[in-house]
This record gives C-alpha cells, sequence and structure tokens, in this order.
C-alpha cells in the first residue's frame, strides 16, 4: 500500500484501480451467471405427486415416442422421459426412496429380471394388464410385464438361395468368412446363446460358438443393421439380426440407403434343432418401487396394452404385439408365421452369465 | 470472513490454497474410492474369469492402440507444428489454425463417419469400382477398416492436435536461439529438426501425447464400432451385459495404473520444461520457402487436416443437405439440446478452470530451490486422476458421493425445518456438472501448471517483498501473465465438455439432453445418418473454441 500511495492522485492510478474494480466485476459477473446456470435446470422434476409420470427407459426415445404421445393425447398425462442407455439400475437404486422413477422400460428378460432383483420394481394388479398379456409372457409375481415380442432372425443375401436356416448351422464350416454379427456381449446376442446353452448344454454351445467365430467375415461389432449393410456391400452372406429392423429397412422410403440395405436381404425365421421353435425375445415395462406417480404409471402400463398401443408396437416398430387379435405389420408377416421357441425366457436368462462368460473364454469379440 | 478464518493455522495465507486444493483432491478422488469400495466387495471367482479370458487380450489391444496412437500423433503433431514454425510461405497462418480444426472431432464421430465413407458401398470404394470397372462389391472391395489399425489411425488424425498444441508452443516460445545458433554453425534443415528441436521439444511432446493418450483410453464408442476391444470396452462390458459392478471396477482400477504411469511420465517430462529459457519469448526466423517446396509444405500440412477434417465433416454437411428434402430440418429438441450443451459446457468449463487454477496455485513452486514433494503438488497429482477414469466409471462412480452430498443437503436442510423432496444435486445438472470438472480438471490444472511453471518465482518473491499477500499477487501478478494458459485451458475443456458422451448419459437429469447424447440417441437406433446433424452442430460449435484458441496462441507470443 505504502508504495501506491506515492502517486495516489496520478491519472495512472486512477486507471488501475478503474480497471482493476471493473475486471472484478467482470469476473464477479461470470461467476454469479455461472451459479445461475448451474441450477437453474434443478427445478426440472419433483418426486412429489403431479399430474405427470416419468418413465425412465433403455429403449432408445423416439421408437416409443408414438405410444407416448397418444398416451398424452388421450389422459392429458405429461410423459417425461429419460434415456438411459446403461445404468438405469444403479441410478434407479442410488435415487432410492427419492427417485423420481415411475415406469422403468427396458428390452431383453435379462435386464427385467435384473430389475427385479436388484429391488427397484414393484408388483401391479392389473386385471388389464393380466388379461392382455399372456402368463409366460409376465412374471407370476406381476412385477414385470413383456410389451413386445422381438425374433432373432437370419438376414441372407437375396442370392443365397437359403431357404431354411438352423441356429446350429452358424458355425457350419461352409459358412466360413460369410457371417457377419453385432458383438458377442450384446444382450441380444447374449440371450441367444443362452438360449443355446438351455438347449443343447455347455459344452456343445462353446463348440457351436468358436465355430460361429471362426466363420466370422468381419469383427463382431456395430448395430443389427449393418448386417444388412455389409451383405449389401459384400463382406458377408448371411448374419443374425432382429427381425424388426429388417422390417424398419424395408419399409423405408424408396430411395433411402436404408431401403437399399433392407431390399438386399431375406429375412429367414431360424430354428433350434430341438424344438423347431424361433428364438423371441421381449421388451418389457415394471412399476418403480417409489414410484411418486403411481397411479399415473400404472396407467401409462394399461395404455401400453389397448389395441391401439399395441398396434402401434406393431406397426412403428415392427415388432410382434403381446396382445392377441393385435395385427402384426404386413412386411413382418410376410417373413412368414412366427413359431416361437417353446423354451421358457426364464429358463433361458438363468444362463446369461454363463453365455457372457463363454463369449469372452472363447475370445468371440476379439 | 477471511479475518476470522486465518486464527486457524491451516487458513493462514498460503495454506488456504492447499486447503481448497485438499477439499478438490477429495471431490476428485471421491468416485475412485466409491469404485474401490465396490471392487472389494466383487467375489474372486469372477476376478479369476476375467484375468484368464478377459484382461490380458484387453490389455494387449490397449497397449498396442496406445502406442499406434501415440507414435501417430508424435508424428503428426510435432511434424505439423514444425512445418509451421520453421518455414515460411503463404497460407502458413491460414494452415496454423487450420490444422487444430481436427479437435473438433470427437472420436466416436470420426470413427462412424469413417465406416461409412469407407463401406464398400460407400462413396470412396464406389468411385473406385467406376474407375476400376467393376459392377459390385462381390467383384472388388477394399479391406475392412475395423480393426486395431483402423482405429489407431481414425483416432490418431483426430488427437495429434494435443501434440501439435502443445509443441507448437514449444517451438514457438523456446526454440528460436538455440535452433538459430544450430543454423549459423551450418546444421542441415532435417538435422536442426531432428538433433536439435525436437529433443528441446520432447517435455511439450510428452504433455500433448498424455493427453492424446488419454482421451484414447476414455474411449468407448469409436473401440466400440471399430471392434477394439480394449480395457475401457471391457469395463462396459463386464458392467452392462453381466451386470457386474464390482468386476467392471476391478478392471477400471487395474487401469488405473496406466494411467497413473503415464502422468507420471508427464510429470518428470515437465519437470524437465524448469530448465528452459524464461526470458527470451521470441520466434524463431522461419526459413522462407519457394517455388515447389511451398506446394510441399501444403500437401503436408492438408493432409492431416483432410483426414481429420474436411473429409468427416464435409460427409456430415452432405448428409445433412440430403435430408434436409426428407424431414423438418432443425427440430426443437435440436434447438434445445444445443442450448443445453453450450450452457453446460460453459458453466462447466468456469469452475473447471477456476478450480484448476486453485490447484496450481497452491502446487506451484515459490522458491527456485524447491525439490521437495510439497502437499500442494501432491493434492494437485490426485486432482488429476479424474480425467484418466474412463467417463462411464466415473459415473458410476460418481452415483454414492453424490448421494452422500444430497443425505448432506438433505440433514442440514431439515436443521431448517425445510423438507426436502427431491435430489437437488443427483437430480439437477450440478451433479453432471461435478463430473465434468472431475473429468477435465487434469487439462485446466495442467495447462495452468505449465504456465505457472514458466513463470520465475523471483517474480512472486518481488511482489511478496513489496507487501502485496499471495491472494492479491496471484490477481495482480500472475493471472495476467497466466492468461494465455488459462484461455486455452478453457477452451480445452470447454470442446471437451461438449463432445463428452458417456458421463453425460448416466447423470443427465430428466429432458436433459445434449447434442452428443441426441447424437447417441440417433446412432443407437442404428439411424446414425439421421444423428449427422447433431454430429454436425458438436463439430461446428467445437470450431469456435478450436479456432479462438489458435488466435489465442497466436496473440500470445
Amino acid at each position: 500500500m505504502k508504495f501506491h500511495s506515492q502517486h495516489l492522485y496520478s491519472k495512472e492510478h486512477f486507471k488501475t484501480k478503474y480497471l482493476a474494480s471493473k475486471k472484478a466485476f467482470l469476473v464477479g459477473a461470470l461467476y454469479a451467471s455461472t451459479l445461475f446456470l448451474a441450477f437453474a435446470p434443478t427445478a426440472s422434476f419433483a418426486a412429489t405427486p403431479t399430474n405427470e409420470v416419468n418413465l425412465y427407459t433403455t429403449r432408445e426415445p423416439k421408437l416409443i415416442a408414438p405410444m407416448l404421445e397418444l398416451f398424452t393425447a388421450n389422459s392429458s398425462i405429461k410423459v417425461n422421459t429419460v434415456f438411459v442407455k446403461d445404468g438405469l439400475i444403479e441410478r434407479v437404486k442410488t435415487e432410492g426412496t427419492k427417485s423420481g422413477a415411475d415406469v422403468l422400460m427396458t428390452v431383453d428378460i435379462g435386464n427385467l429380471l435384473d430389475l427385479v432383483e436388484a429391488q427397484v420394481v414393484q408388483p401391479v394388479n392389473s386385471k388389464i394388464l393380466n388379461e392382455a398379456i399372456p402368463a409366460y409372457l409376465r412374471s407370476s409375481n406381476n412385477d414385470w410385464f413383456a410389451l413386445s415380442l422381438r425374433d432373432r432372425v437370419l438376414y441372407a443375401n437375396v442370392g443365397s438361395g437359403i431357404q431354411s436356416f438352423e441356429y446350429e448351422s452358424l458355425s457350419d464350416p461352409k459358412f466360413k468368412g460369410q457371417v457377419c454379427i453385432r458383438s458377442g456381449q450384446h444382450p441380444y446376442n447374449i440371450a441367444l446363446i443362452a438360449a443355446m446353452i438351455a438347449h443343447n448344454g455347455e459344452a456343445a454351445t462353446e463348440t457351436w460358438l468358436r465355430g460361429v467365430k471362426s466363420n466370422l467375415a468381419r469383427k463382431a461389432t456395430g448395430g443389427d443393421r449393418n448386417v444388412a449393410r455389409d451383405i449389401l456391400g459384400g463382406i458377408c452372406n448371411i448374419g443374425i439380426a432382429n427381425a424388426y429392423y429388417a422390417g424398419q429397412m424395408k419399409s423405408a422410403l424408396a430411395g433411402s440407403e436404408q431401403r437399399a440395405w433392407g431390399d438386399a436381404i431375406k429375412v429367414i425365421q431360424p430354428t433350434f434343432k430341438k424344438t423347431g421353435g424361433t428364438f423371441v425375445n421381449i421388451s418389457g415395462v415394471a412399476l418403480a418401487k417409489s414410484s411418486p406417480n403411481r397411479e399415473n404409471a400404472v396407467k401409462l402400463m394399461e395404455f401400453l396394452m389397448s389395441d391401439a398401443a399395441q398396434a402401434l408396437y406393431a406397426d412403428t416398430n415392427f415388432e410382434y404385439p403381446v396382445k392377441a387379435g393385435v395385427k402384426v405389420n404386413a412386411v413382418i408377416e410376410s417373413f412368414g408365421i412366427l413359431k416361437p421357441d417353446t423354451m421358457p425366457l426364464t429358463e433361458v436368462a438363468k444362463y446369461r452369465k454363463r453365455a457372457s462368460e463363454l463369449v469372452d473364454q472363447v475370445g468371440f469379440d476379439q | 470472513m477471511v479475518n476470522v478464518l486465518k486464527h486457524f493455522a491451516i487458513f493462514e495465507s498460503g495454506k488456504r490454497y492447499t486447503f481448497a486444493a485438499f477439499v478438490v483432491a477429495v471431490l476428485v478422488c471421491a468416485p475412485l474410492l466409491s469404485l474401490m469400495f465396490e471392487a472389494v466387495q466383487g467375489s474372486i471367482g469372477h476376478w479369476g474369469h476375467l484375468l484368464t479370458y478377459v484382461l490380458p487380450h484387453a490389455l494387449w489391444n490397449t497397449i498396442l492402440l496406445l502406442l499406434g496412437v501415440g507414435f501417430v500423433v508424435t508424428f503428426l503433431g510435432t511434424g505439423a507444428a514444425w512445418l509451421v514454425t520453421a518455414y515460411d510461405y503463404p497460407g502458413r497462418r491460414f494452415l496454423t489454425w487450420a490444422l487444430l480444426l481436427p479437435l473438433a472431432v470427437p472420436t466416436y464421430i470420426i470413427a462412424f463417419t469413417y465406416l461409412d465413407i469407407l463401406h464398400p458401398i460407400g462413396p470412396i470404394q464406389g468411385l473406385i469400382r467406376d474407375v476400376l470397372g467393376y459392377s459390385s462389391p462381390r467383384e472388388f472391395r477394399l479391406p475392412d477398416i475395423r480393426g486395431l489399425w483402423g482405429a489407431i489411425l481414425l483416432m490418431g488424425v483426430v488427437l495429434y492436435p494435443y501434440v501439435y498444441l502443445t509443441t507448437r508452443f514449444m517451438f514457438l516460445t523456446q526454440a528460436a536461439s538455440v535452433v538459430e545458433a544450430a543454423r549459423v554453425l551450418g546444421e542441415t534443415p532435417r538435422g536442426v529438426f531432428l538433433r536439435v528441436a525436437l529433443p528441446l521439444a520432447r517435455p511439450a511432446i510428452v504433455v500433448g501425447v498424455t493427453l492424446a493418450l488419454l482421451e484414447t483410453l476414455n474411449d468407448v464408442g469409436a473401440a466400440e464400432f471399430l471392434g477394439v476391444k480394449t480395457l475401457t470396452l471391457a469395463i462396459y462390458t463386464t458392467w452392462v451385459t453381466r451386470s457386474d459392478l464390482a468386476g467392471a471396477a476391478q478392471i477400471a482400477l487395474s487401469m488405473l495404473f496406466i494411467i497413473v504411469f503415464l502422468l507420471h511420465f508427464e510429470k518428470r517430462a515437465r519437470q524437465r520444461q524448469r530448465y528452459s529459457l524464461v526470458q527470451r519469448m521470441r520466434p524463431m526466423t522461419p526459413t522462407v520457402l519457394k517455388g515447389r517446396h511451398i506446394a510441399l509444405a501444403w500437401v503436408l500440412g492438408v493432409i492431416p487436416i483432410a483426414f481429420g477434417f474436411l473429409l468427416p465433416a464435409g460427409y456430415l454437411v452432405v448428409q445433412v443437405f440430403k435430408r434436409m428434402g426428407q424431414q423438418t430440418g432443425f427440430s426443437t429438441s435440436l434447438i434445445q439440446a444445443s442450448f443445453n450443451t453450450l450452457t453446460i459446457a460453459s458453466v462447466a468449463t468456469v469452475l473447471t478452470v477456476t478450480l484448476g487454477l486453485i490447484v496450481a496455485w497452491a502446487a506451484r513452486r515459490v522458491r527456485d530451490s524447491a525439490n521437495e514433494q510439497s502437499l500442494g503438488k501432491l493434492f494437485s497429482r490426485l486432482a488429476s486422476l479424474g480425467y484418466a477414469v474412463p467417463g462411464t466409471v466415473l459415473a458410476i462412480g460418481l452415483l454414492g458421493p453424490l448421494l452422500l452430498i444430497d443425505q448432506g443437503i438433505e440433514w442440514v436442510l431439515g436443521l431448517a425445518q425445510y423438507k426436502v423432496t427431491t435430489l437437488i444435486v443427483l437430480g439437477s445438472t450440478a451433479g453432471l456438472l461435478m463430473a465434468y470438472v472431475i473429468r477435465f480438471l487434469a487439462i485446466a490444472n495442467g495447462s495452468i501448471e505449465a504456465g505457472l511453471a514458466r513463470i520465475p518465482p523471483s517474480i512472486e518473491q518481488a511482489s511478496r517483498l513489496l507487501g502485496e499477500s499471495s491472494s492479491r499477487t496471484l490477481w495482480r501478478v500472475h493471472i495476467p501473465l497466466l492468461k494465455p494458459a488459462m484461455i486455452s485451458a478453457a477452451l480445452l475443456v470447454f470442446v471437451d465438455t461438449m463432445k463428452e458422451l458417456p458421463a453425460t448419459l448416466m447423470l443427465r437429469p430428466i429432458n436433459f439432453e445434449t447434442l452428443a447424447t441426441l447424437l447417441y440417441g440417433e446412432a443407437s437406433r442404428g439411424m446414425y445418418e439421421e444423428g449427422a446433424v447433431a454430429a454436425l452442430m458438436i463439430v461446428l460449435l467445437g470450431l469456435l473454441p478450436v479456432i479462438l484458441l489458435a488466435r489465442a496462441q497466436q496473440r500470445s507470443v
């Protein structure tokens, strides 16, 4: 301070002082706005009951958007969506009793059972749900419910001439360098491999998986649609993917890339040797344990079982509705009559962990 | 307030910063500790499986990937830096900032655009077939880019700017006198580069390479798209498909060793910078190029820009235009997501740089002879660990600590008879912000620490002798001197936050989408062409800070 006093009244001093305070003001303003911006979105939702319903979903939001819009239009209940790709369980568990989650939506039987096991769901006793969903597609304790069915099928090059197929044949050496498939660790493949264990036992499945691995035309990666694209691109001849993707691609806008991929493939419903059935997985829903808007949540779940919502599952998602009497989309129908495998999904789910370990053991993704 | 606090020894002027750094270090370590807790609970049986079938291969892949990316970024980054500092030719200034452009392209975007561009039915192979007279990809196609090589090249081509940034700065500020001396003594241009400039720039190169490699380690998207099973991906699948959080935590922690090693390497490299010349900050006189050498310089300079930016960004632009007709251009969700992205990235940047400054200040060298490991240094190292943890893992690790904070808030507010019904931190963007700060603090801290290292302790000593307090010295002397370092730190943090995906996916509150999550949503439907708009927005929004960064560097010299 002493040193400053010498030129207390100088222009120079005034300038530094003025500038310093201006700088301080600017910095202050910066932090003030930072704080404001940081907490402004905080009041976005509350775990207190409102005329809303909070949906936590691992499903891509756009796929379910049509059903949710229809629900809001019919009931004037607003649906807030959180798209949680992974970590749904961890998140709901951590949020605990203050979780905003009302409805939990996910794909794959294993994920649904995980929700139950993690004790983040509660049972729903709804006549509507129980009547609409066949008993084998909901839990016996009413704590999860299937919404739609998705079969895992064979995409074959249209010129390949394949008419029918068994999952077991994927390891046939005659398909060497011709098979495309997504990561073995993906839940869709894990479920299929688990079903294979349930059918043929662990040892046979390991041999099979090694065979499939040596037949791969490329790394086991990408999505199910890439199978169709890579078949068009000449990388592979056959591949495993979910049927609804083929439905989407085959009904994409004429002239679009998607349509070209879809047109390059023929969909064959493969079967297991023992049962002659095709592997079918589910997408499903559960009521969150601490649901703050329980009534609305149940309304939403029941709405998803209505004919209108189930028809949307068929026509916008190209999945099989679980409710009897709701028609499948025509494109999907053209793939043939689905004969679901008789092995119960709850049985298949038991081998999920083993399947995942097998994928590591044979180095499927390497 | 401050006067009261002064009574406590720890708040005594300098110590206040040490204490603040301690708090920050605790914040950063909290998710790691919670992971450790998780890992200990895991069964040994699982560990056996991972050790036999997963880790060896994943570790080997990761090491190869790191070596490969390290080589590519060193080669491209150093070469590019030399090209724009040692030579002069028309367009040099343009190349100088254009070489930073790939920084705006996240690894997951580069991976999926190249998968499209280079696909047998994509534009490039189509063109090749047309030229060669083939009609179907079944007759002729190039090898698949999915694999380790593809990953190395693609990541290298967008991550080299980290090396370019640090190395160019070194060449500009440090190299002049030695390079000129070497030239006068008759060294060939090649010799000047290999024998003088390169050894001189080694610390800067290591710092840049470390950043690039940490980015590589964090990546999930590109590795997944390209089918490279890295450690990070192994963590991810262990957690997601086997619901084995403990196993994932175990791999994550073992991965920390690689990271600690990298960071240690980086610190050592930076310590050498101390012997650099501080006073003489002037750029060297570049050699003026003529004739075909100009063309050669241009070709060399444009190659990384073309592969790292022009090609992917151009492809996205084409895709967006193609879809303009089919869909309504800018949806409200896209505008909202852009706004969210900009807001949260700005806030995160301010917070991160501020904390980075505090931590770096606590760890600064006060005396020339100071060699001992101060507490501040230790905290600063700990505070840098967050960058090393892949976003996904960080997010899981943070859930527990965030909940604790929420419970703390609830307890405090409960004392004030206020009933809390929401999760204040976990249910808002605050939790997400914390994740960003933890993750990117290393960038801010590193950059500012490097800046501080260039300021001789004598400057602070002079200020203190003249009666200024430690804080006032920081405010009046060091911050003005650190401005370039802080600006580049801020811009890097901003770009990185904007691109961040995995932690954002896990921690964002209800109805809060950023461009990255929007793009991921589209991409995970397998409709990633429709995500082209979001991808392009990320790239475009990233461009501005990148250009500012280039300008800031230009001015600071």
